[in-house]
């Protein structure tokens, strides 16, 4: 190897010596694809990088109130769990989160990037607020509850259906289409709240505060439990759903393979439009039990964000319904601690995005770590030669 | 020269050009983004870092100073500006580019954040203020902003419409004319394309792809967090209130498919954004429009972005698609 | 460097080095070897050829050499000086320049565009200066292009003369090409190696992947043979043949004596008549081709890559639009006659159409990567679940058979596809289509990139369903194959059928001169 190192004639030669003294490192490691890892590796992996952020999180926490992480962290589940009514707020903002989630998942899987579902609980509670407003007098309470669900899956349904038929034909991108489907869905709830105000406040107030016409039952003491319910059964209907249903089944299929999808004969235009239906009438009914069930009344703001978060959730817990129990309810415990450390140290309540944010490009981050290994280069023979 | 023209369309055109120059920086910004493949919906809560970033440092120095330096006062407020929404950019960049993370969901939590962090360094700073109101006031740096060209105001109706800006509004479109120029005319311009239409072909050719994402997303937030800053600091005169920048960041990014990713369109079409934008005011009175069907019209940049969007489905030009890989990140080694 | 290692044997003087030497290349994917202890040496002015079945890590040993990936282990000489390259940013240092299988070129740019890409030579970026010196390096070497044409408008040759150009552009002494003549007819390909046998002269070192051993023969002085990875060694080209290199490449002897049994109860099942479709553009594909394709015979499909073999069989899947002609089955239950044209392929399966097709693209279209076997094995029986439900259990029982009758290696029928080697996943699809008691059996390119071994497990899969009365169609690329397999032979050129052939009585030649002949049509057609 000695002998043909020197006296290099050539032009390219000579470059290529120069080249090669300055190249005396080999890059330091370099990343590969990994091969599948066990889940046990996998979500330590993943915890491992919630624990990480809850410690940059109590730094950042230490530099704001100079209080110790303990005292932060003790804060934050007082602000979760502390009283019976923090208890109830949890579960429900957990359950409406996760209602969210539970409706863009089989777009999700299906690789529509629908972050539309904003737009589509806006129009869903726009509907029920017309229901509850326009047929509070004109029928029995029970028909008006059905008619109510059935109206706001509807309208979220065409919400979803419309960039979903322009995917189907065109190809049309439906990240951006959703995207500005929320907006018109912002301008148009927007209209008729000031409509519905009357004086032009452009706020509805609550709707039937006296008569309660249109409002969700109570089941048991607390006005929360229904929604909960429904939305724990309609979890287990959507795991079995996307993992034993037929429908479930073509969704994946699409999802990875739109040509192995048309081999085996899935109309995947159907498919697509299918399941932008069922995502939408989902999102729909969320907005039908936050209008109905929760907040009594409607504004721009009802879906307050959630379509977002509702990715994040449904993205973290892998769409797999079961885990989003678990994601959605990390993202509300973090929301209501947050809140509770800027109430007691006299912050503000923004400090709730930048934890969830924190946590959440974490996670996000993590999943490299799951998906590729770095491989660290180990000393060369060529160099112990020198 | 009808009364119409010069009492109505010559205060609207410059409202709107205001109105549209914010979104022209995020569209600008998040074009050479997206040109490097990267769809980066984080740009909404970049903008805001942007004016937020300004509003520090312009907090700062007005508290430290009685008398602005004209200088010091428009470069610390720009520099901060700068400074957080191009780590804004790092972070997409990080977990994106390095670390291959889903970009929707990365865009989105960015998005978060930087709403978060922007109210909760605005909300932090009003407390410092102590004032009645809940705002960050800056009269004096908006002061140094809004400076306008001497003789505009000599020029008559076209000295108004097109000398009676601020220099970020220059600034802005010569951003654009820039970033068209080094898209279409440039070698850099050329990698930076072939990286986000064929990132695996742009790597045999020797382009450092991860570098070029870097740094055009890197670039890109910054110009995008300018956008921010005019918000604040001309638009706004100078008054950061929390949520107040609204959903400008969202329709940079509706700017982007308008225009079909072209910078130099994005100069005109930002103030067709600007325009529907507050057209509702004008329509209000020509057609004593009610406060609802004002909110109606407000829709208007967003559905004709969804037709853009259609057509340009419909239409399947080459030319006109957004870049081939957009959205998807690159790892080298795939196989 | 040059201090510290002074000449110590001075008869070898450095110009008779290696343009480029390989020691001990070894890279893995994950548990794949893809090279192990791989040794190269290419010298100045000549051309070595490096021969290997698919799989058998030519192209990932290039990939190395251009720095699109960096080796495990193992060191690369220029000139004789170890060098690094980590990029293809220092393979171009390096004078080292490739030309992939898969075109790396941007659509949406022009020829000249192209060109020019990642070229920083610190001038002006001025694409008419860069097109004067393009179109003098196409009056040397004597090609015809549009430099301002935009790729999405070429023809697969052009592309490929824009990346060799691109390549000369940059000066490269060595360089790569990753089966350059796969997608030419012959004539481009001799036009090709005329370039080739140019630049040898030149004293430039090029480097060629094939699997054609004609090829081999022709053109290059020396051959590198590599087999699973490993390297098998080199031998002079005028010194060897045809067996012995097929000998080293397939690692023993086997005799291509594919079992061929008369055709039996021959009816016609497929009748195919004046097919025509047009592509995204609306640019003719299939230009009327008509066959019968019988019950109990093997109809082997030949033609050059691309001539419409992909289009016709997925016309006939009921998956390709088509303008004009009729798809006539005559089905053996009813004695019906059913026309699939504009049918679905659920359509086509509700007529009692029992059609199987394994298609080019394994994992794009016929399987789901991400999904285990048993999922994929559910692809074609998922809708006999109950009510809107999945019914697991019959492709579980159909996943564990075909693992076992076909000798799938995998450590479970839970194993997500992708994970499974080129072989296993053919056998697993095959297997599965096989499983539907096909009465048409359409496969294309059943046994690109597979073992010898694999190979013949398909083939003896295809006489099966031939024996059991099946209408078996063949698109093969080998003419081997298809003259061993077949019963008869139809071969298209540009869409268009040129001859079918009886396979037991044609020669190779023949069928080649069909090939061809059409391919000139072609050419004349897009000269228009």
């Amino acid at each position: 190897m000695e002998n043909n190192q020197s006296n290099a004639p050539a032009d390219a030669v000579s470059e290529a010596v120069i080249a090669n003294e300055k190249a005396i490192h080999e890059p330091l490691f370099h990343v590969v694809k990994r091969d599948a890892m066990p889940w046990y590796k996998s979500w330590g992996i993943r915890i491992a990088a919630v624990v990480l952020a809850m410690l940059v999180v109590a730094l950042f926490g230490f530099v704001l109130t100079k209080n110790d992480p303990i005292a932060i962290y003790r804060v934050m589940i007082d602000g979760a769990f502390g009283t019976e009514n923090r208890i109830w707020s949890l579960l429900l903002d957990t359950a409406l989160l996760l209602g969210v989630a539970l409706a863009v998942t089989p777009a999700f899987k299906m690789r529509f990037w629908n972050i539309g579902a904003e737009g589509q609980v806006l129009m869903g509670g726009l509907i029920c607020a017309a229901c509850m407003l326009k047929l509070g007098d004109k029928m029995s309470t029970g028909l008006l509850l059905l008619v109510m669900v059935v109206a706001s899956m509807l309208a979220g349904a065409i919400w979803g259906l419309i960039p979903a038929f322009f995917k189907a034909y065109w190809n049309a991108n439906e990240t951006l289409f959703t995207l500005m489907m929320n907006y018109i869905a912002t301008s148009i709830v927007s209209c008729y709240c000031y409509i519905w105000s009357g004086g032009g406040s452009g706020r509805v107030g609550i709707i039937n505060r006296k008569t309660k016409i249109g409002w969700l039952p109570n089941l048991g003491s607390h006005t929360q439990t229904l929604n909960i319910v429904i939305i724990l059964v309609l979890t287990v209907i959507l795991f079995i759903y996307l993992r034993y249903s037929k429908h479930g089944y073509e969704i994946s299929v699409v999802g990875e393979s739109e040509n192995t999808a048309r081999y085996i004969g899935i109309n995947v235009k159907k498919v697509i439009l299918r399941t932008m239906l069922l995502s939408g009438a989902l999102c729909g009914l969320i907005g039908m039990l936050l209008v109905s069930g929760t907040n009594h009344t409607v504004a721009t703001s009802t879906a307050g964000g959630r379509g977002f978060t509702a990715i994040m959730v449904s993205w973290l817990a892998k769409f797999n319904p079961l885990y989003m129990i678990l994601t959605s309810f990390l993202i509300v415990f973090l929301q209501k601690g947050s809140k509770e450390i800027s109430t007691i140290f006299g912050l503000n309540d923004a400090i709730g995005d930048i934890v969830s944010g924190i946590v959440i490009f974490f996670v996000i981050g993590s999943e490299f770590f799951i998906n590729y290994k770095l491989m660290l280069r180990t000393k060369k023979s060529g160099k112990e030669e020198k | 020269m009808s009364a119409f023209f010069l009492t109505i369309f010559v205060p609207f055109f410059c409202r709107a050009v205001v109105q549209g120059v914010p979104l022209l920086f995020g569209a600008t910004g998040e074009i050479l983004t997206e040109k490097s493949g990267h769809l980066n919906l984080g740009i909404p809560g970049t903008m805001y870092m942007g004016a937020i970033g300004g509003v520090i440092g312009a907090f700062i120095y007005e508290q430290k100073v009685e008398n602005l330096n004209p200088f010091l006062g428009i470069m610390i407020p720009l520099l901060f500006s700068l400074l957080f929404s191009g780590l804004m950019g790092l972070l997409y960049c990080f977990l994106t580019v390095t670390l291959r993370a889903n970009q929707n969901v990365t865009g989105l939590a960015l998005t978060t954040f930087g709403v978060g962090c922007g109210n909760f360094f605005g909300g932090s700073l009003i407390k410092i203020t102590k004032a009645d109101v809940p705002n960050v006031i800056l009269t004096r740096t908006h002061n140094l902003f809004c400076k306008t060209l001497p003789f505009a105001s000599k020029l008559g109706w076209f000295g108004e419409m097109v000398f009676s800006y601020s220099f970020l509004a220059y600034l802005s479109v010569i951003i654009a004319v820039i970033a068209a120029f080094v898209l279409n005319k440039t070698r850099v311009g050329l990698h930076l394309r072939a990286v986000g239409e064929s990132p695996a072909t742009a790597d045999a050719a020797g382009i450092n792809v991860d570098r070029y994402k870097y740094v055009s997303t890197i670039v890109g937030s910054m110009i995008a967090g300018l956008g921010g800053l005019y918000y604040i600091m001309d638009y706004a005169c100078g008054v950061w209130s929390n949520d107040g920048f609204g959903d400008r960041g969202w329709l940079a990014v509706a700017l982007v498919i308008f225009t079909l990713w072209r910078p130099a369109l994005c100069i005109f079409g930002s103030f067709i954004f600007g325009g529907l934008y507050i057209i509702h005011n004008y329509l209000t009175q020509a057609l004593h429009l009610s406060f609802a069907s004002q909110e109606l019209v407000q829709m208007t940049p967003y559905v004709v972005t969804i037709l853009v969007l259609i057509a340009i489905s419909l239409r399947k030009k080459r030319e006109t698609q957004p870049p081939a890989h957009l959205g998807q990140n690159y790892f080298r080694e795939e196989r | 460097m040059k201090e510290e290692n002074p000449v110590s044997d001075p008869t070898k003087v450095t110009s008779n080095a290696p343009a480029i030497e390989l020691r001990g290349i070894t890279k893995t994917f994950g548990s794949v070897v893809a090279n192990n202890n791989v040794n190269l040496l290419v010298n100045r002015g000549e051309i070595l050829s490096i021969l290997g079945e698919n799989g058998s890590g030519k192209t990932t040993l290039m990939n190395m050499i251009s720095g699109i990936y960096f080796p495990d282990k193992g060191q690369i000489f220029i000139d004789g000086q170890e060098v690094l390259i980590r990029s293809p940013k220092d393979a171009f240092k390096y004078r080292i320049g490739m030309i992939h299988q898969h075109f790396k070129l941007v659509d949406l740019f022009t020829a000249t565009e192209n060109i020019v890409l990642g070229l920083e030579d610190g001038r002006k970026y001025d694409l008419a200066a860069y097109g004067k010196e393009i179109a003098a390096i196409c009056e040397q070497y004597g090609f015809v292009i549009d430099l301002n044409k935009k790729i999405y408008n070429m023809s697969v040759s052009e592309k490929q003369t824009v990346e060799i150009i691109k390549v000369l552009y940059r000066g490269a002494d060595i360089l790569i090409l990753d089966e350059p003549t796969a997608v030419l007819t012959p004539q481009e390909t001799e036009t090709l190696f005329a370039v080739l046998r140019r630049m040898r002269e030149a004293g430039k070192s090029i480097i060629i992947i094939t699997h054609k051993l004609h090829e081999v023969l022709s053109i290059s002085n020396r051959v590198s043979v590599l087999c699973k990875g490993q390297y098998i060694g080199t031998v002079n080209t005028a010194e060897t043949n045809e067996s012995e290199l097929t000998e080293m490449m397939v690692g023993k002897k086997i005799s291509l004596n594919i079992h061929r049994s008369e055709p039996k109860g021959v009816e016609d099942r497929l009748v195919v008549d004046n097919l025509r479709c047009v592509d995204r553009e609306g640019l003719p594909v299939l230009k009327g081709i008509s066959f019968t394709a019988k019950s109990g015979e093997i109809l082997g499909i030949a033609g050059i890559a691309g001539s419409g073999q992909r289009e016709l069989l997925e016309a006939i899947a009921g998956l390709q639009p088509l303008t004009e002609g009729t798809i006539t089955y005559n089905n053996p239950t009813s004695g019906k006659a059913e026309n699939l044209r504009d049918k679905t392929p659920t359509q086509i399966r509700e007529l009692g159409v029992r059609l199987s097709f394994v298609p080019e693209d394994r994992l794009g279209m016929g399987l789901v990567g991400n999904m285990d076997i048993v999922d994929n094995m559910m692809l074609r029986s998922y809708r006999k679940g109950p009510l809107g439900f999945l019914n697991r259990k019959p492709p579980a029982t159909l996943a564990d058979t075909i693992i076992s009758d076909l000798e799938v290696v995998t450590p479970s029928s839970k194993t997500p596809v992708r994970r499974l080697s080129g072989g296993n996943v053919q056998k697993v699809l095959v297997g599965r289509e096989i499983a539907s008691a096909p009465t048409v059996f359409m496969a294309a390119y059943p046994v690109r990139g597979l073992d010898i071994n694999s190979s013949f497990t398909i083939y003896n899969l295809l006489n099966e369903q031939k024996e059991k009365g099946v209408a078996v169609i063949f698109v093969g690329e080998d003419l081997d194959v298809l003259l061993e397999l077949c019963d008869r032979i139809l071969v298209i050129g540009s869409g268009a059928v040129t001859g079918v052939v009886d396979a037991r009585t044609v020669t190779k030649e023949q069928v080649g001169l069909l090939m061809t002949k059409t391919a000139q049509e072609g050419g004349t057609e897009d000269g228009e």
